[in-house]
């Protein structure tokens, strides 16, 4: 469980310091890793779209995974996370292995995901799809759930909860209204919510800022540092180095299925083989020195 | 100008069938069963007289003898059901059933409309071998009749797999319109007395003009308004219910025969005995196969459809015309479809669910093969009828619907996607 | 020219409201609301849940000599293991594929109990009779019971086969209501918009869709048992593929995921159905033009033609039947 009694703003110094030592190149170990990924590979008909031999990914800390479009981000989340199987490989969260367990159980062990494609349920109203998201839920089981007495006291809990989290991410106004009216960032930050009621340990967000509104950004980067706070591992997924820099303590940079740097941003950012992954060109420049983001007009490789 | 269109050949459907239903005389001039006993050897039909016929039904019955013609006549009370039996006792030396089992015809319907007030029963005779077929006959007949078949399955199975794969559609129509082929073209050839090759040539014409308006008057509106998948699939179940009962509204419940090519002898190739419609049968079949798989794949029409049937938005981004390339595919799915109940009309006679009833083979063919693909639903066709008829030597014959079933649900576990179809996520 | 007997056509509408095929087909429709209506399983195979419920039941006594109160269990158990059977390998397809596996296992089904190979257990075409006797011991109703309803009278089996049979239905409402408004109904509608986004919060997504076939399963199984003693007959023509359409043309015309959508549309339809029937065939024998051209069997075609339009209707331009909510509806998923 993630302790959230060390007092704010300490924990971005802890993952820092941390970080510090561990050496720039792929596949480099951590020293508290949560998560350990040995050789994982998925090809598609002849195309390899993912082959990753070695990461882990710090405890505690934001994590950042960049790479141009095709690099195989997503497909490596979906790997993880159970949502599709590997040709071969293993990983392990906390000490489990996971290769081979289905998407819910993953889920259940702490691990939870989020999908580029926003999934709130819009036929749902937004204080439903919070509860939703509570574990271990007695009034789930079929023969309980007849009898409301066994659950109605946890609903009760689990409701206070949900209020309490959409305070925090500002949607308690919109708790009665259907998901689907919301907007594309509200539904975004419905969606991280509805992942903090199960109380993970790992929360992986694919590409959260995508599609979301500027002025949100900043409250969304707000409540990704915010998980930290709680003691919680981010890894994201994004485009925007900006957003990247802000709020990553280390970057994970994929290529053509591959890792093929890792670091703090600022100096994975002047990696040359990571500008060559991106521009084809332009050794001596650094990255944001050029004005280019990884956005789709900077991929031509 | 489309709405006029489809009104008018709305129109046009329903009058062919009301003239049908209507033009049926009610029974003022008397009715009587009868037939021509033939016996056929080699090519050579000699008339067979003195043979006993014996006509019973609704509290009446009579026998008579076939003259020096062999032709025999027995007139009925009143129009109904009767069943018509053969004494082979009275048959001459050598001479015999060409189907040992037929002795007795039953539940022969006698219903308008019927030609000079004839109803005509055939007992084709040809030389008395006792049939001892060994496994390695019995295997070569049904490996023939499950070519046929599956040939028949083809035909309707080309037709849904092209419309699934264009516009997603999973049609519990088609059945509806394989049965719309046969009975335009039975309408054709015993309503309006059309020579059996000119009715079925209309009957093609027609399922085609029905499958233009299927998706003119239904599908390409609700596919404008965004009516979802599962939603159009149910509005399908709901035309097929409708469609099946209109049928049976106009032309009754009781199966029906074309007036021509009916119980011709077969011939022996080797170890099967085939009879000239059947083989007539199976060279359109592959003929009219062999014609689409070819436009498909060499015209630019074909190649249109198979690149939407991949992937729609990048076919239409590609420049192709896809509700033009929809409308083909419906056209000629309809078409071979009714073609396929026009052949079908042979093997299983005419009736308003005959297509209802072969629907699920014709599934089972397209998921075994994979849904979308063309060859996939030639192939799994062809698999499918000869299943169906090969495993008649181990289980029932009433349960071999049972063992191609069972097979679909089998190739659903194992590979959704068909054994030739491409793997794209099924769950 | 006789006129039409428009009090004996109101008789009849509401004695088929209220009568045996109302019952067995809102039965039938409450177990497609779980499956269909509230999880998005396409089941297009409840007439096979019906056929076993009401075969059990016949064949418990009749084949085997057993007591008629011991085919009721068995016949749930044989949904139960009917809905294992079908759910294991086609819960993972997706929804066109289920109404496909589904359609053809309830043709399998059939085409079995209809067989002369197993003739001995049940009874091939003609079907099992005369099995209930048992179930009509128990009703409290004396031999000249009687309700009349203008010219149609309800006798007292009828009463008795009645009174269960609603009682059911008000139980089996009771169950869905406590379910759908429950955690578990939560889950089982997040699924029907979306799996797995269900998934990635940690619930068992395959086993709650298997919960709702078995549930669904067992109403059908009920609506099989009174079909069973309503008929004093179980034949596999009883069980045919059009009851599966039918059941989902009443609760699309209720409302489909709504408590009593299956209710009000299986009243609604067999009154309207029922009084179709009578309407055109009095039409016939009054002589009224266009109607008088049909015969008694093509009236009872069209009334189903009637059906098949309805269906198509409804869907178009009133998916959510009479008592759904538009937002609400998932029918318009891929």
């Amino acid at each position: 469980m993630p302790d959230s009694t060390v007092s704010e703003g300490t924990r971005k110094a802890i993952a820092e310091q941390a970080l510090a030592d561990v050496p720039r190149e792929p596949g480099a170990a951590k020293p508290d890793p949560i998560l350990v990924v040995d050789g994982v590979k998925r090809s598609f008909g002849g195309l390899v779209a993912v082959d990753v031999k070695h990461v882990e990914i710090q405890r505690g800390a934001i994590t950042a995974l960049v790479g141009p479009n095709g690099a195989g981000k997503t497909t490596f989340f979906n790997l993880l996370t159970g949502f599709d199987s590997p040709d071969s490989g293993s990983w392990i969260f906390d000490g489990r292995d996971l290769a081979g367990m289905s998407a819910y159980r993953v889920a259940r062990l702490g691990m939870i995901r989020t999908f580029q494609l926003t999934k709130a349920l819009s036929k749902m109203t937004v204080i439903e799809n919070m509860r939703l998201g509570a574990k271990g839920q007695t009034g789930e089981r079929m023969f309980q759930s007849l009898f409301g007495f066994l659950w109605r006291s946890q609903e009760n809990a689990i409701t206070a909860k949900a209020e309490e989290l959409l305070t925090r991410f500002k949607l308690i106004d919109k708790q009665a209204d259907f998901a689907g009216s919301l907007s594309g960032g509200q539904r975004k930050l419905l969606e991280m919510a509805r992942a903090l009621m199960t109380d993970p340990e790992l929360v992986m967000l694919d590409e959260p800022m995508a599609g979301v509104n500027p002025a949100l950004t900043q409250s969304l980067l707000e409540h990704i540092k915010g998980l930290r706070e709680e003691g919680m591992t981010v890894l994201f997924v994004e485009h925007d180095m900006d957003v990247v820099r802000d709020i990553s303590d280390w970057v994970i940079v994929m290529a053509q299925g591959a890792v093929i740097a890792e670091g703090p941003p600022d100096e994975v950012m002047r990696d040359p083989a990571v500008i060559t992954a991106y521009l084809g060109g332009h050794h001596d420049k650094a990255l944001t020195d050029t004005g280019m983001s990884f956005t789709e007009e900077a991929n031509d490789a | 100008m489309h709405r006029r269109i489809v009104a008018v050949m709305g129109a046009m459907f329903i009058a062919l069938m009301a003239i049908v239903a209507l033009a049926a005389p009610a029974s003022a001039e008397g009715q009587a069963l009868g037939g021509r006993l033939e016996n056929r050897v080699e090519g050579v039909k000699t008339p067979v007289p003195g043979v006993e016929i014996t006509v019973v039904g609704s509290g009446f019955e009579e026998t008579v003898t076939s003259d020096e013609d062999g032709v025999w006549r027995v007139e009925l009370p009143a129009l109904g059901n009767y069943d018509v039996s053969i004494n082979v006792d009275t048959l001459p030396e050598g001479v015999g059933l060409t189907e040992e089992d037929k002795v007795t015809l039953e539940q022969v319907a006698v219903q308008p409309p019927l030609f000079g007030g004839l109803k005509t029963v055939i007992f084709p005779l040809g030389q008395s071998v006792t049939i001892q077929s060994s496994i390695w006959e019995q295997t070569a007949q049904l490996t023939i009749s499950g070519i046929q078949f599956g040939l028949l399955i083809a035909l309707g199975a080309l037709g849904l797999s092209i419309i699934y794969g264009t516009t997603g559609l999973v049609n519990f129509a088609h059945g509806e319109i394989i049965t719309f082929g046969a009975l335009a073209t039975w309408t054709l050839n015993a309503g309006f007395g059309l020579p059996f090759i000119l009715a079925a040539i209309g009957g093609l014409l027609l399922s085609a003009a029905f499958g233009w308006l299927n998706n003119a008057a239904l599908w390409r509106p609700l596919r404008r308004r965004g009516t979802g998948l599962i939603a159009m699939m149910i509005v399908s179940i709901g035309l097929a219910l409708f469609l099946r009962n209109f049928y049976q509204f106009f032309v009754g419940a009781e199966k029906k025969s074309y007036a021509d090519y009916a119980g011709l002898a077969g011939i022996r190739i080797g170890p099967i005995s085939i009879t000239p419609t059947d083989i007539a049968i199976i060279i359109t079949a592959i003929v009219a196969l062999t014609i689409t798989v070819l436009v498909l794949s060499k015209t630019r029409l074909g190649k249109a459809t198979r690149a939407v049937s991949d992937n729609p938005s990048l076919a239409a981004g590609a420049g192709i015309n896809v509700e033009r390339v929809i409308t083909f595919v419906w056209v000629i799915g309809a078409a071979l479809a009714g073609l396929g109940g026009t052949l079908l009309g042979f093997t299983q006679q005419v009736s308003f669910q005959m297509g209802f009833q072969i629907l699920l083979l014709v599934f089972a063919a397209v998921t075994l093969g994979g849904l979308g693909t063309i060859s996939g639903a030639i192939f799994g066709s062809l698999v499918v009828g000869l299943f169906i008829q090969l495993t008649t030597l181990i289980i029932p014959t009433e349960l071999k619907n049972v063992g191609a079933l069972l097979v679909l649900i089998v190739i659903l576990l194992v590979r959704p996607y068909g054994l030739l179809g491409r793997r794209e996520r099924v769950g | 020219m006789e006129s039409i007997d428009w009090s004996y056509i109101l008789a009849v509408m509401v004695t088929s409201a209220f009568g045996l095929q109302a019952i067995v087909f809102g039965l039938a429709a409450i177990g497609i609301n779980i499956q269909f209506g509230y999880t998005g399983l396409l089941n297009f195979g409840q007439a096979a849940f019906m056929a076993v419920g009401g075969y059990s039941v016949a064949v418990v006594v009749v084949t085997f000599g057993w007591s008629f109160w011991v085919g009721v269990p068995i016949g749930i158990l044989a949904a139960i293991i009917l809905a294992l059977i079908l759910g294991i390998p086609t819960l993972r397809l997706r929804a066109d594929y289920l109404a496909i596996v589904t359609i053809a296992a309830a043709e399998i089904v059939r085409l079995i109990l209809r067989s002369v190979t197993f003739k001995e257990i049940f009874g091939g075409s003609d079907g099992r009779q005369a099995f209930a006797d048992s179930f009509f011991e128990m009703s409290p109703f004396s031999e000249d019971a009687a309700i009349s309803i203008g010219p149609a009278v309800i006798n007292d089996r009828q009463l008795w086969t009645y009174t269960v049979g609603w009682s059911l239905v008000a139980l089996a409402l009771l169950i869905t209501w406590l379910l759908v408004r429950s955690p578990w109904g939560r889950v089982v509608k997040g699924i029907r918009e979306d799996e797995d986004a269900v998934r990635s919060l940690g619930k068992n997504v395959y086993a709650y869709k298997m919960q709702a076939l078995v549930l669904g399963g067992v109403f059908g199984a009920l609506a099989g048992f009174i079909t069973a003693v309503g008929a004093q007959n179980v034949n596999p023509d009883v069980f045919k593929t059009d009851a599966t359409f039918f059941a989902y043309a009443i609760l699309i015309l209720g409302g489909a995921a709504r408590v009593f959508g299956p209710l009000l549309g299986t009243v609604i339809f067999w009154a309207l159905f029922q009084g179709t029937d009578v309407f055109l065939r009095e039409g016939i024998d009054a002589g009224l033009p266009i109607i008088s051209l049909m015969d008694g069997t093509q009236a009872a075609v069209l009334r189903v033609m009637l059906v098949g339009l309805g269906i198509m209707l409804l869907m178009i331009y009133r998916p959510q039947g009479i008592l759904g909510d538009r937002k609400e509806l998932a029918l318009d998923a891929r």
